[in-house]
């Protein structure tokens, strides 16, 4: 595995307290039908998250991306190893208290209104009630929703109810989000919100776990990246250590190469094969 | 971009729930999942088609008249509380057989899940729902029965309308907690409802009779239908439209008290065994 390693002296990772851990992790999908083999999704993941830090998690579709994040907020039990958010157990509900997650292409309870979906969060979270409304006060303003509080979501269009998402994630004031493709299907315009949102979580001192396929994007707004293929992890560390790393010009370059593109399409690989 | 930043509060409340007994924080999860079930059934058109259904054949029944037939209400009580019946069960079925194929399929279930909540606390929380949505359309339906019964009858047997409505609202609980059951053992709600009705109103038909054709039978034919007579929800129990129909006395409460533990500990039963079945399901 390449590894971009940190700066010591760098004031990031100074602040080295560890939020999210996963330790050898491996996944198995057992199929249900007689003579198919078990899919391994994760193979041995080992990874640290540091407060304050932006994460980015990429990988081709397959890789094991949602597997890992489906783990790491209980919907999926590990075949071997374990994850640590706070340094509490994954398998623990409690782990969940101070994240917010916002799923990919997701869909909320269609008949309520954006106000009373973070209502029933807040109620979930235990929020006091005299914080509440000032809590969805906030975040309404902040996915710039408020003027739509009270419509149903089954009225809004796909950005806004991404951006619903983005709410309920935010909903916790939660000091980890983890963020599963954010700006997937997305116009140029969402985008930009959703990636000024995670800069301004940023600079609060929040950390952000995200996973996308927008490298320029990653490039952009993470301080460090995991490249994942097939279960295993391949690269970790920050975006110009890994250019520099495997002497390329930009991130989109080194995640191909390390995915193995480049030598599937090189013509004198093609022209090898084919004699 | 609006520069709201998200306030803090000074009492640390991300970790609010963490000081709270956990008790008291999985009943409020559960009774904020099952507040989103009521809500949905308030929004939705069904409850309302029947009821509306069932007002409007009541009341054409009512207003003809029949060989100027003075006990023409008591039919008119039997074909409601009939009416009532169906309407029940295809609400409570219905209801409940969506609540988690719909969480799956919309992917609601994964916000839900990515916060502190069990999946014992969502199931507890989707049954206390659908448990309680039964229990208002119940209400509105026995309202309408006892006022209608009443302004023809002039007699007013409350009592007997409130224990006949609450036997039929526990028995509303078992079927609630089978259909939320076989939501997780059947992945199209349709198949679970189609099974669901067909298997109470079976019970609802022939369940009583059950030990009558045991005594007929050979063994081991005898043994298992016994055991079956046995271990069957016996739904029939809570049906206590004759009690309304003949206007006869109330229930006597030791039985009435007797009838709501039996579906206490069936609910309690087919609760445990679709959490024990939610439990073991990767959510993927």
């Amino acid at each position: 595995m390449a590894s971009g390693g940190a700066d010591p002296g760098d004031v990031s990772v100074s602040m080295s307290d560890v939020i999210l851990k996963l330790e050898h992790l491996r996944v198995e999908y057992r199929s249900r039908e007689l003579g198919q083999e078990t899919k391994q999704a994760l193979n041995g993941l080992t990874l640290a998250v540091h407060r304050g830090e932006v994460f980015g998690f990429l990988g081709p579709n397959g890789a094991g991306k949602t597997t890992t994040m489906n783990v790491l907020l209980g919907f999926v039990p590990a075949t071997a190893g374990d994850a640590w958010i706070f340094d509490v157990n994954v398998r623990q509900p409690i782990a969940r208290q101070r994240i917010g997650y916002l799923p990919e292409m997701t869909y909320y309870y269609k008949f309520l209104t954006a106000e009373e979906t973070l209502r029933f969060y807040a109620k979930i979270f235990r929020i006091p009630k005299g914080e509440v409304d000032s809590r969805i006060e906030a975040v309404l303003k902040l996915v710039e929703l408020h003027h739509a509080r009270n419509r149903p979501i089954k009225t809004y269009s796909k950005g806004m109810q991404q951006r619903v998402g983005l709410a309920q994630a935010l909903i916790n004031n939660p000091d980890l989000l983890i963020l599963d493709e954010p700006t997937s299907g997305l116009d140029p315009l969402g985008r930009m919100k959703v990636r000024e949102i995670i800069q301004r979580l940023r600079n609060e001192g929040k950390t952000v776990f995200f996973s996308s396929h927008e490298l320029g994007e990653v490039e952009t707004v993470c301080d460090r990246v995991a490249i994942l293929h097939q279960g295993e992890l391949k690269a970790e560390g920050r975006v110009n250590e890994l250019v520099r790393h495997y002497k390329l010009d930009n991130l989109e370059q080194v995640f191909l190469k390390i995915i193995g593109y480049n030598e599937l399409n090189d013509p004198s690989n093609l022209a090898g094969r084919a004699a | 971009m609006n520069s709201t930043t998200l306030p803090t509060s000074p009492v640390a409340p991300r970790d609010f729930a963490l000081a709270a007994p956990a008790g008291a924080s999985g009943w409020t999860n559960v009774w904020a999942i099952a507040g989103v079930v009521i809500k949905e059934l308030c929004r939705r058109k069904d409850f309302y088609v029947l009821f509306v259904l069932t007002a409007l054949i009541t009341l054409v029944m009512g207003s003809v008249d029949i060989f100027s037939e003075g006990g023409i209400v008591r039919y008119l009580k039997e074909i409601c509380l009939f009416l009532i019946w169906i309407s029940s069960l295809v609400i409570a079925i219905t209801t409940t057989a969506r609540q988690l194929p719909a969480e799956r399929e919309n992917r609601t279930l994964f916000p839900l899940l990515a916060k502190p909540v069990t999946r014992n606390q969502v199931l507890i929380g989707k049954f206390l729902g659908c448990w309680m949505a039964c229990g208002l359309a119940l209400g509105m339906f026995y309202l309408f029965l006892g006022v209608m019964a009443g302004a023809r009858e002039h007699v007013w047997p409350v009592l007997g309308y409130a224990q006949a409505a609450v036997l039929h609202w526990f028995m509303l609980g078992i079927v609630c907690a089978m259909s939320l059951a076989g939501s997780i053992v059947f992945a199209a709600p349709s198949s679970n409802s189609t099974i669901t009705f067909v298997v109470c109103v079976g019970i609802l038909l022939l369940a009583r009779r059950m030990n009558e054709v045991a005594l007929g039978l050979s063994e081991p034919a005898q043994t298992i239908v016994y055991g079956i007579y046995f271990a069957l929800p016996h739904l029939e129990l809570f049906d206590a439209r004759d009690l309304l129909v003949h206007n006869w006395g109330a229930i006597p409460w030791g039985i009435w008290a007797g009838a709501l533990g039996y579906a206490a500990v069936h609910a309690a039963l087919f609760l445990g065994i679709a959490c024990a079945l939610f439990r073991r399901k990767a959510i993927n």
